[in-house]
């Protein structure tokens, strides 16, 4: 760093005497200075764009269906009615279980990685974490379509039927699919394989969550006698429960707007079942499946469900980065 | 049961449960990276790199998709760092805590998460349909929008890490702010910005939903960025989801490469910054 720094020094020590007129550095300044803003605003104006381009595209179904678009669940290209419900749902049920699944994993992890772990031990686990983290989803889709969906539906699915089907009410969503359901390929596996996705990345910003609560705070309570399991949920939580929960939300966001792990698994059917094990779809693998072939009103209605899914990880994000920015507030509080 | 006893026991259990946890997760990944490392390997040979991508039922290689990967990325590279570099720069240089500035945070930030899928349906929006076909240069601009985002980020948390003085001692000699700038500002940080590219290019390279209406795929050798190009990620998606063995053979070795090269790159950002870090 050091050397960089006189390096640079150097530079300018060259390049300052060169005589050029105050006029032309002035010019330099402006020139770069709205250069670098005009980028700026180029941000803007790509967020701007899409906002436009969606809401331009899905005008027609909406003008076409109403808000009713968002409640119906036709899809049917002959008769040209679409709704979005199916797909809506099966984005939301999907997402649902990868959180259900994924956060308590994701939490284990951090607490291991942060309060558990030996010294040796920290870097490699979070190291093999992160890199997991940046595996492209493609590669989920594939291990989940060719391995873990028949595996789970030779090994896991007859006893989760056996078990949770006579149930009341909550056995509905457990039933055997009528098409036999041999492949695997459900809303449930792709939840599943959704939560395996979003863990290391839940995992490693939950991680980085924790490593901020100060040193002090957790030896005091440590010197009280306090248990390695109270000090994480009394005093490492609470501390940090509001850059935990952004954490938990940019997963969401995450899992939400997947397209290729789910494409893979869910089975792309365009009606909604009652069981969990049954095919489904979600907004985004309904957009990967249908897009290209789609014309006229079809590709109007995809585009509103894009407008639809653009919305809903916007508010999700929103929410986010709020709870990150609540916690980057109170760890400044704290130092003072 | 006394307090103490129960103390202990929730401890232990709660201990052990968090010890598992990271034992079923490390042993879903590990069983994903065995699969594609078994299946992959088995399926790599030289005519990968030698052959075009084959009709169903005949063997081939992966020769037009991964130039034309190469191609979509570079251009997608080309587009996206100089816009991700210059507006890091203002944010940092110049609108620092201005509304304006935390306002390009916040849509940056919305940009980095936003789902790849929906930036596929918009550049397919603005460039796709009103040219009547697909093409390279609507799959890089698609990524380009990805590329963006983080080098922004990069860039900025880079920028912001160079100490003030430097800036002062650079100003107090006389240089113009630009040139403050461009020669002590970016040397200093420059090792953080390549990090920065770097993971931006790790992140496109698997990408494949934004370029599933863009890019799309193209059969045979075509370097031309007119019109629709093979790109490994979307033909690893059209192989693995066909019925033909040749073709699920040719993504599994297609998702092998992937993964190496986004991995390598991963380990090789690490590496930069660590090294500057030293």
């Amino acid at each position: 760093m050091s050397s960089t720094q006189a390096g640079a020094l150097n530079e300018v020590k060259s390049v300052a005497p060169i005589n050029r007129s105050k006029l032309s550095f002035a010019l330099g300044d402006v020139v770069f200075k709205f250069t670098a803003l005009f980028f700026a605003l180029v941000v803007l104006m790509l967020l701007a764009g899409i906002i436009v381009m969606l809401v331009k595209g899905s005008l027609p179904a909406f003008e076409a269906f109403g808000p009713g678009f968002i409640t119906s669940d036709e899809w049917d290209p002959v008769r040209e009615l679409y709704g979005a419900w199916p797909s809506l749902t099966g984005t939301l049920v999907a997402a649902l279980i990868a959180m259900l699944i994924g956060l308590p994993l994701s939490f284990g992890i951090a607490v291991f990685i942060t309060e558990m772990a030996p010294q040796w031990l920290k870097r490699p686990v979070g190291t093999a974490v992160e890199l997991l983290a940046a595996v492209p989803s493609i590669i989920y889709g594939m291990w989940g379509l060719f391995f873990f969906a028949p595996f789970f539906a030779a090994y896991i699915q007859p006893g989760l039927v056996a078990a949770l089907g006579p149930l009341p009410i909550f056995g509905t969503l457990f039933q055997m699919p009528v098409m036999g359901g041999s492949s695997g390929v459900s809303v449930l596996t792709a939840g599943i394989v959704l939560a395996i996705m979003i863990v290391p990345f839940m995992a490693s910003v939950i991680r980085d969550v924790f490593e901020i609560v100060p040193g002090s705070l957790k030896e005091s309570a440590y010197a009280m006698g306090a248990t390695t399991w109270e000090v994480v949920w009394n005093v490492v939580l609470p501390f940090t429960k509001t850059g935990v929960v952004g954490g938990i939300m940019l997963g969401l966001g995450r899992a939400i707007g997947e397209t290729m792990a789910v494409t893979f698994i869910i089975g792309n059917a365009s009606q909604l079942g009652s069981s969990l094990l049954d095919p489904g779809t979600t907004i985004a693998a309904k957009l990967a499946n249908e897009f290209n072939e789609a014309d006229g009103l079809q590709m109007d209605s995809l585009i509103a469900m894009g407008l639809i899914l653009f919305v809903i990880t916007f508010i999700v994000l929103m929410l986010s980065k709020l709870m990150l920015m609540r916690l980057a507030a109170t760890q400044e509080g704290s130092k003072t | 049961m006394n307090l103490y006893a129960r103390r202990k026991l929730i401890n232990t259990f709660n201990m052990t449960a968090s010890v598992l946890t990271t034992l079923v997760g490390l042993m879903f990944l590990g069983w994903i990276l065995i699969v594609l490392i078994t299946k992959g390997i088995g399926a790599i040979n030289w005519t990968i790199f030698t052959e075009m991508t084959p009709p169903p039922g005949s063997a081939g290689g992966l020769a037009n998709a991964l130039i034309g990967s190469l191609m979509i990325t570079l251009a997608a590279v080309a587009i996206g760092t100089p816009i991700g570099i210059m507006a890091g720069t203002y944010l940092a240089e110049y609108g620092k805590q201005s509304v304006f500035a935390e306002v390009v945070r916040t849509i940056n930030d919305i940009l980095l998460s936003a789902p790849s899928i929906i930036i596929g349906v918009f550049v397919y929006t603005l460039m796709v349909a009103p040219m009547g076909h697909f093409s390279g240069w609507a799959g890089a601009v698609a990524l380009a929008i990805i590329v963006i985002p983080v080098v922004l980020r990069t860039t900025e948390n880079m920028l912001s890490l160079v100490p003030t003085q430097m800036r002062e001692a650079a100003a107090a000699l006389g240089a113009p702010r630009w040139m403050v700038i461009m020669s002590v500002v970016y040397k200093a940080a420059i090792a953080g910005m390549v990090t920065g590219v770097v993971l931006a290019i790790a992140r496109i390279t698997g990408e494949t939903a934004p370029l599933l209406f863009t890019a799309l795929n193209n059969q045979f050798w075509s370097t031309d960025m007119n019109g629709a190009m093979a790109n490994l990620p979307v033909v690893i998606f059209q192989f693995a989801m066909s019925p033909y063995d040749d073709w699920r053979e040719l993504a599994w070795a297609a998702a092998l490469l992937i993964t190496t090269l986004v991995l390598g790159m991963n380990i090789l950002a690490r590496s930069l910054l660590r090294g500057h870090k030293a």
